[in-house]
């Protein structure tokens, strides 16, 4: 396949950054998008010109550090697949495909595609945790029961790979899935109960301080999650919100 | 509290959510008061209604309410309209929104603009002129079982027989329609209630309601332009 780019280049943070257009030919269509970009790659350093610096590690849908804006998508055209998993078969050749990086206030970019998610992070650390004793007396997990129904709702918003397609979709810049994702696989188990509250209190308050927008229910990151995370998680952490914010004592 | 209203982001979708379902309510009350135009009686119905409305002191004060819960509806809606904005200070090059979401979800500050512009022509033509300055037509009154009551039946008789006017509501309710095909909806997801047992029947309310009430106000002004009614 022969194909043309149209790659956001930008130098720094606070470079102007701007589309560049780029030629790639001999393209398998068996090659992941990943593999025709580090194609491009090895012709530019070939070339001696600077290659294309874009997030990626595992390359196999697990890690969610892959994030590409492609044509218009998060992640490309086919669902519920991360930009690793995408392959060149889903293109047509002679096409124009533009590249850019996720766009959101609180995704700054570093450098050419890769933009800096550390808010994910924050907001993680903001109360996306249970907190264990480590005393050497810990109770085994498998231990508590929980009802399968619950079990299963928590591991669907536990496979969030925090990849952040959710707010590069969506129209108003919001974290909500995400944040909804990791409020709810915790507010579901028993494990969660005891910081359940100040839970959404903080993650919800440290989402907007990082300058997400807000969610007016577009529903756009639920079809782009590569994972397939339910709309119902942001129904649930707004009511876990609401409550904590009416009583927030346990 | 009134700090603490619009403190967070989901703070502000609720009292989006609230007051939007609050508009949806009086809705469904102006729209069934205003069908009695159809009973073809003359507007005795109708305007016996209208003076019910207009003096009684439960729904005057209910009143203030409904203009308390538009204003914060807007005002809420303003500043969640350009804080999103702002959480996007560079734009895509290529977007292809249509593949995730329908135009009306992206658009609801611009529907609810253009609602907020017939609004303004609307209240001018009824509420000012049944609540202040008094009818226009050269007979304000009508004589319904031996008292005088306000002919406001002849006032909308008199309004909807400029073509112009007709045009403008139809396009208020058809924004409206749009309006409500997401607004009902995003209300029941805003206050948390979403799950798929109940999912499917609020989208179903939801997508009728929007359709009818719309429908039903846009007949109004087509039913006199077209002298359907009398
Ligand atoms: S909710 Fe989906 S799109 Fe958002 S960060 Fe998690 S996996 Fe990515
Ligand atoms: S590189 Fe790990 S999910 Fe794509």
């Amino acid at each position: 396949m022969n194909l043309t780019l149209k790659i956001w280049r930008q130098k720094s943070t606070n470079d102007q950054g701007k589309i560049v257009e780029y030629k790639v030919t001999d393209i398998s269509e068996d090659m992941s998008f990943l593999e025709m970009i580090d194609v491009l790659n090895y012709d530019l350093v070939e070339k001696g010109d600077d290659p294309v610096t874009f997030d990626h590690d595992c390359r196999e849908g697990i890690c969610g550090m892959c994030s590409m804006f492609i044509n218009g998508e998060a992640h490309g055209p086919n669902r519920g697949v991360t930009t690793c998993q995408l392959h060149m078969r889903s293109f047509k050749d002679g096409e124009t495909i533009y590249i850019e990086p996720w766009r959101s206030a609180g995704f700054p970019v570093i450098k050419d595609l890769m933009v800096d998610r550390g808010a994910f992070d924050r907001i993680q650390q903001a109360g996306g945790f249970i907190s264990v004793n480590t005393s050497g007396r810990t109770l085994d997990a498998n231990a508590i029961p929980v009802p399968k129904e619950d079990a299963d709702k928590s591991f669907d918003a536990a496979t969030c790979i925090g990849c952040g397609a959710c707010v590069a979709t969506c129209p108003n810049g919001s974290a909500m899935l995400f944040v909804s994702a990791k409020v709810s696989q915790y507010a579901l188990l028993p494990q969660g109960q005891v910081e359940r509250k100040e839970r959404v209190l903080n993650m919800v308050k440290k989402m907007d301080e990082e300058g997400f927008g807000n969610c007016s229910n577009i529903g756009a990151c639920e079809v782009q999650c590569p994972k397939g995370i339910s709309l119902e998680n942001i129904a649930r952490m707004n009511r876990e919100y609401l409550m904590a914010s009416i009583k927030p004592e346990n | 509290m009134a700090a603490g209203l619009f403190k967070s982001s989901i703070t502000k979708k609720f009292w989006m959510s609230l007051t939007g379902i609050f508009l949806i309510s009086f809705l469904v009350v102006h729209c069934a008061i205003n069908a009695t135009i159809f009973f073809n009686d003359g507007g005795k119905t109708f305007n016996l209604w209208a003076h019910f409305m207009g003096t009684n002191i439960i729904v005057r004060t209910m009143e203030i309410g409904l203009f308390v819960g538009l204003i914060l509806h807007i005002v809420d809606g303003l500043m969640l309209y350009f804080q999103n904005r702002a959480a996007r200070p560079v734009k895509y090059a290529y977007e292809k929104a249509s593949a995730s979401s329908t135009w009306y979800s992206r658009s609801m500050a611009l529907l609810g603009t253009i609602i907020l512009l017939f609004l303004i022509v609307h209240l001018y033509h009824f509420w000012l002129r049944t609540r202040i300055t008094g009818l226009t037509i050269a007979e304000p009154e009508m004589i319904i079982n031996g008292k005088l009551y306000e002919n406001l039946y002849g006032e909308m008789e008199l309004i909807f027989s400029y073509s112009w006017v007709v045009i403008l509501y139809v396009l208020g309710c058809i924004s409206l329609f749009w309006h409500l095909l997401h607004g009902f909806k995003s209300a029941f997801q805003s206050i948390g209630l979403n799950h798929s047992k109940y999912k499917n029947t609020i989208a179903l309310v939801g997508d009728a309601f929007s359709i009818i009430i719309p429908a039903v106000f846009a007949a109004m002004p087509i039913a006199f332009y077209f002298k359907l009614v009398h």
